[in-house]
C-alpha cells in the first residue's frame, strides 16, 4: 500500500508549522526511515498518516485515497502502531495483547488466538513460555517484540514505527533491531519508522528521509544520504561517527 | 454475656433488622455505583454535567447525615417518612466516594496505553470498557468499598425515620441508656461492614484477574448488582398497606407509650406496623401530617409551643382544647389524655415528705428556708424555670441553688447534697430512689398532658381505631408511667412485655 504526502503543512493554531511543504512517496513494500532531532515533528509525520491528525494545507494519500476521506477507525485498523514506550495493555496477557486488532475485527477466538501464536513466534517469543504471561513480567526487549507483534496481527498493509527501540539499553536495542531486520525481511508491508538515531535509521532504511526546522530536507537511499554534503545531514550523520578533531560549534 | 442472651431472646427480629441494613446499604450502593461510575466516567473527560454532578456530591458530603435527613424528609416524591429517604440520602453519601475514584482511577491511566489503544483503531465505546473501565477497576472497587463500609455505619442513622436496620438496636439503647442494646446493634453492623468489605476485596481481585475479559466480567458484575438490589428492594418493601403504622419518638416512654398504642389496636384486631424510636417531634409530625403515620402519642404542651409555636396555656383543659383545635385544621384528631401529665416536677425525699407532712409546693415554704434546693442549668436560667416559680410561690431558700447536671441530680437528692429538686414529673428514678413529687396547686408549670394524635381519615376509615384509642383514656396515671419507664430503664424489661403484663394487670 503507498502512502503519499503531497505538500502537507501542519500547525497547531497560530504557531509556526510543525511541518511544511512535505512531499514524500513511500512505495508499497518499502522501508522508509525518517531521522530528526526530538520536536521536529517525526511523531507528528505518523499521525498524519492513520488521521490521528489532518494537514492543514496539502494531501495525505493512503492507499490512493486522502485520510479525510477516511474512517478513522478503519483507517487505523489497518496500520500497525508500535510505540517508543510500547503501551502494552497491562491488564492483558502477552496472547490477548497481540490478538488486540483482529478481535477488534472480529476475528473468530480460535483464527486471533492461532494469528497470535504465530506472530509471537515470529517476534522470537517462545508462544507456550510468553503467552499467558503479563507485560510487567516481560523484559524490556520482550516487551518491545510483543509491541511489534501487536502492531502486525491484523497484517496491516502499512506499519508506522515511533522510536521503536528508543526506550532500550544500547545492547538489547541492537539486539531488538537486528530482530527487526530479519523479521521485516518477510513481511511485505510499508513501514514508516521514525527515529533519532541515523545509525538506525541507515540500518533499516530502504530509503532515509532527514527533517529538520519542519521540512524534508533529504530523502535518498541510506548511502546517499551518509555521503550528504548537506550541513543539516552531515550534523545527524556524524552523531554516528565524530571526527576526532574538536571543532568550534556543533 | 448480656449481650448473648439479648441476641439469642431477639434472634429473628435481629436477623431481621440484619437483612434489613444489609438491603439498605446494597441497594443505595448499588444506585450509587450505577449513578456514580457514569458520571466518573463523564468528569473525567472534563464534560460538564460531570463536573456538576461532582460539586453537588462534594457540598452533599458535607451535610451531617441526620440533617440531610431532616432536609429530605419534607420533599414531594423524595422524602417522607420510609426507606426511600433512607435510600436516598445513603446513595448520596455513596456517591462521592465512587463518582471520584472513578474520576482519578481514569485519569491515572499512563497516556501510552490509551494512545496505543486510540492508534489500533479503538471506537470510544472499545476504548472504555476494553482499555479505561478494566485499568480504573481496581480504584473503583477501592471507592465501592469505602461507599460500603461508610454506609453500613452511616445506614443506622435509617431507624431515626422508621426505615429499620441495625439502628434501631442503636436508637432504642442510646434512649433507654443501655449498653448491651447499643451493642446488639453496632457489633453486628460492625461485623457486616467487615464481611462486605472483604467480599468486596476479593472480587476485586477476582475481577482484575480476569484480564481481557474484564469487560465482560464488569459487565455481568454489574447485573449480578442490579439483579441483587432488586431482588433486596423486593423483598425489602413493607408488606400490607392496611396496617395501622404507629410512631414514637426515641426516649423511652415515648417507645412504651408507642407500643402500649399498638397492642391496644392488636387487641381490636388490627393489624399494626411499629415506627417506633423515630427522631423526634419534627420527625413524627411530618409523618403524621404527610400521612405516613397514622398514630403517635404527643403532650399538649410540646405541640402547642414546638409544633404550633402558640403561647402555652397554665391550665390543663384550656391547653387541650387549644392542642385539639389546631390538630383539627390539620386533619388530625386528639384523643383523650391518657391521664398523665410530663411536666416538671418538685421533688424531695420521700422520707421528708412523709415526716414533715409535704404534699403541695406551698408546703416546701415552712422548711425552705432550712434547705438547699439543686436545678437543672436551664431551669436556673429559664425565666419560666427557678426565678418564676420562686416568684409564684414566694420561696426563699436558705442557701442558693446548687446548679447540676440533670443526670446526677436525682442521686444528688436522694444522697442529701441537697434537699429539693426539679425533676421530670415521669421518671422512672422517682419510685426507684423513693422520692415525693409535689403537687403543683398553682399551676405553675404549662401541662404536658399525654394524648395520642391520629389522622382523622384514618379513623374514619377503620373506627377500631377510635375505639381502642378511647379504651386507653385515662389508663395511665403518672404512678403507672414512672413505674413503666422503671421497668424498662432500670430493671431492663423488654417492652412488649412490660406493656402487654400492664394492659392486662
Amino acid at each position: 500500500m503507498v502512502v503519499r504526502f503531497e505538500d502537507v503543512e501542519f500547525r497547531r493554531g497560530e504557531t509556526p508549522p510543525v511541518l511544511s511543504h512535505l512531499t514524500l512517496t513511500v512505495d508499497s513494500g518499502e522501508t522508509v526511515a525518517i531521522v530528526g532531532r526530538s520536536g521536529v515533528g517525526k511523531t507528528t509525520l505518523l499521525k498524519l498518516v492513520n488521521r490521528l491528525l489532518l494537514p492543514a494545507s496539502g494531501r495525505v494519500l493512503v492507499d490512493g485515497r486522502d485520510t479525510r476521506d477516511w474512517d478513522g477507525i478503519g483507517l487505523r485498523r489497518r496500520i500497525g502502531y508500535v510505540f517508543q514506550d510500547v503501551g502494552l495493555f497491562p491488564h492483558m496477557s502477552v496472547e490477548d495483547n497481540v490478538s488486540i486488532v483482529p478481535r477488534l475485527e472480529h476475528w473468530t477466538p480460535a483464527r486471533a488466538r492461532a494469528r497470535a501464536l504465530e506472530l509471537l513466534e515470529l517476534v522470537g517469543l517462545q508462544p507456550g513460555t510468553f503467552a499467558r504471561r503479563r507485560p510487567h513480567e516481560l523484559s524490556g526487549g520482550q516487551r518491545q517484540r510483543v509491541g511489534l507483534a501487536r502492531a502486525l496481527a491484523a497484517d496491516p498493509p502499512v506499519l508506522l514505527m515511533d522510536e521503536p527501540f528508543g526506550a532500550l539499553d544500547p545492547v538489547t536495542r541492537l539486539e531488538v533491531r537486528r530482530e527487526f531486520a530479519r523479521i521485516r525481511a518477510q513481511l511485505r508491508t510499508t513501514v514508516i519508522l521514525v527515529t533519532h538515531d541515523m545509525a538506525e535509521a541507515l540500518a533499516l532504511g530502504s530509503r532515509v528521509g532527514v527533517i529538520d526546522g519542519g521540512e524534508l530536507v533529504a530523502c535518498d537511499a541510506p548511502a546517499a544520504v551518509a555521503a550528504s554534503a548537506d550541513a543539516r545531514v552531515r550534523a545527524l550523520v556524524e552523531t554516528i561517527a565524530p571526527p576526532p578533531a574538536p571543532r568550534g560549534a556543533v | 454475656m448480656r449481650l448473648l442472651e439479648f441476641w439469642i431472646s431477639h434472634r429473628s427480629e435481629v436477623a431481621a433488622l440484619l437483612l434489613q441494613h444489609a438491603a439498605l446499604v446494597l441497594i443505595s450502593t448499588s444506585a450509587a455505583i450505577l449513578v456514580g461510575v457514569p458520571a466518573g466516567v463523564l468528569a473525567a473527560r472534563r464534560l460538564r454535567p460531570g463536573r456538576w454532578m461532582l460539586a453537588v456530591v462534594n457540598v452533599a458530603q458535607t451535610i451531617p447525615s441526620l440533617a440531610l435527613l431532616g432536609f429530605l424528609l419534607p420533599l414531594p416524591f423524595i422524602g417522607g417518612l420510609c426507606s426511600r429517604t433512607a435510600l436516598i440520602t445513603l446513595s448520596i453519601y455513596a456517591l462521592l466516594p465512587i463518582l471520584r475514584t472513578t474520576m482519578t482511577g481514569l485519569q491515572q491511566i499512563d497516556r501510552s496505553i490509551i494512545e496505543a489503544g486510540v492508534a489500533m483503531g479503538m471506537t470510544g465505546r472499545q476504548l472504555l470498557w476494553l482499555v479505561e473501565l478494566p485499568l480504573a477497576l481496581p480504584s473503583i472497587i477501592g471507592g465501592i468499598r469505602v461507599a460500603t463500609v461508610v454506609g453500613v455505619a452511616t445506614a443506622t442513622i435509617a431507624a431515626a425515620i422508621g426505615a429499620g436496620g441495625l439502628g434501631e438496636y442503636i436508637f432504642r439503647g442510646l434512649s433507654m441508656a443501655d449498653s448491651t442494646t447499643i451493642l446488639a446493634g453496632a457489633i453486628p453492623a460492625a461485623a457486616l461492614a467487615l464481611v462486605a468489605d472483604a467480599l468486596l476485596g476479593w472480587a476485586g481481585r477476582r475481577l482484575s484477574g480476569a484480564g481481557v475479559t474484564s469487560a465482560t466480567a464488569i459487565k455481568s458484575a454489574g447485573v449480578a448488582v442490579f439483579v441483587l438490589a432488586v431482588a433486596a428492594g423486593t423483598a425489602y418493601v413493607r408488606a400490607g398497606s392496611d396496617a395501622v403504622v404507629v410512631g414514637s419518638k426515641n426516649f423511652t416512654e415515648q417507645v412504651i407509650l408507642g407500643e402500649l398504642v399498638a397492642q391496644s389496636l392488636e387487641a381490636q384486631g388490627l393489624r399494626v406496623d411499629r415506627r417506633l424510636n423515630l427522631g423526634g417531634t419534627f420527625i413524627c409530625d411530618r409523618a403524621l401530617r404527610g400521612g405516613e403515620l397514622d398514630v403517635y402519642v404527643e403532650y399538649t404542651g410540646t405541640a402547642l409551643t414546638a409544633i404550633f409555636n402558640q403561647d402555652v396555656s397554665h391550665d390543663p383543659r384550656t391547653a387541650l382544647d387549644r392542642t385539639r383545635e389546631l390538630y383539627a385544621r390539620h386533619g388530625v384528631t386528639v384523643a383523650g389524655p391518657l391521664g398523665f401529665n410530663n411536666t416538671f416536677a418538685i421533688l424531695v425525699r420521700g422520707d421528708d415528705a412523709r415526716r414533715l407532712g409535704l404534699q403541695t409546693i406551698d408546703d416546701l415554704r415552712a422548711v425552705a428556708g432550712l434547705w438547699t434546693p439543686g436545678f437543672g442549668y436551664e431551669f436556673l436560667q429559664r425565666q419560666d424555670g427557678y426565678p418564676g416559680l420562686a416568684k409564684a410561690y414566694g420561696l426563699q431558700f436558705a442557701a442558693p441553688p446548687r446548679a447540676m447536671d440533670l443526670s446526677l441530680i436525682y442521686r444528688a437528692l436522694a444522697d442529701g447534697q441537697v434537699d429539693v429538686i426539679a425533676g421530670d414529673a415521669t421518671s422512672a428514678l422517682i419510685p426507684a430512689l423513693d422520692l415525693a413529687p409535689l403537687a403543683d396547686t398553682r399551676q405553675y408549670f404549662p401541662p404536658y398532658d399525654a394524648v395520642p394524635v391520629v389522622r382523622t381519615a384514618s379513623v374514619l376509615r377503620q373506627p377500631a381505631i377510635g375505639r381502642a384509642l378511647a379504651a386507653l383514656a385515662n389508663r395511665v396515671s403518672e404512678a403507672d408511667i414512672r413505674s413503666l419507664n422503671a421497668a424498662v430503664d432500670i430493671d431492663r424489661r423488654d417492652v412488649r412485655d412490660v406493656v402487654r403484663e400492664f394492659l392486662e394487670g
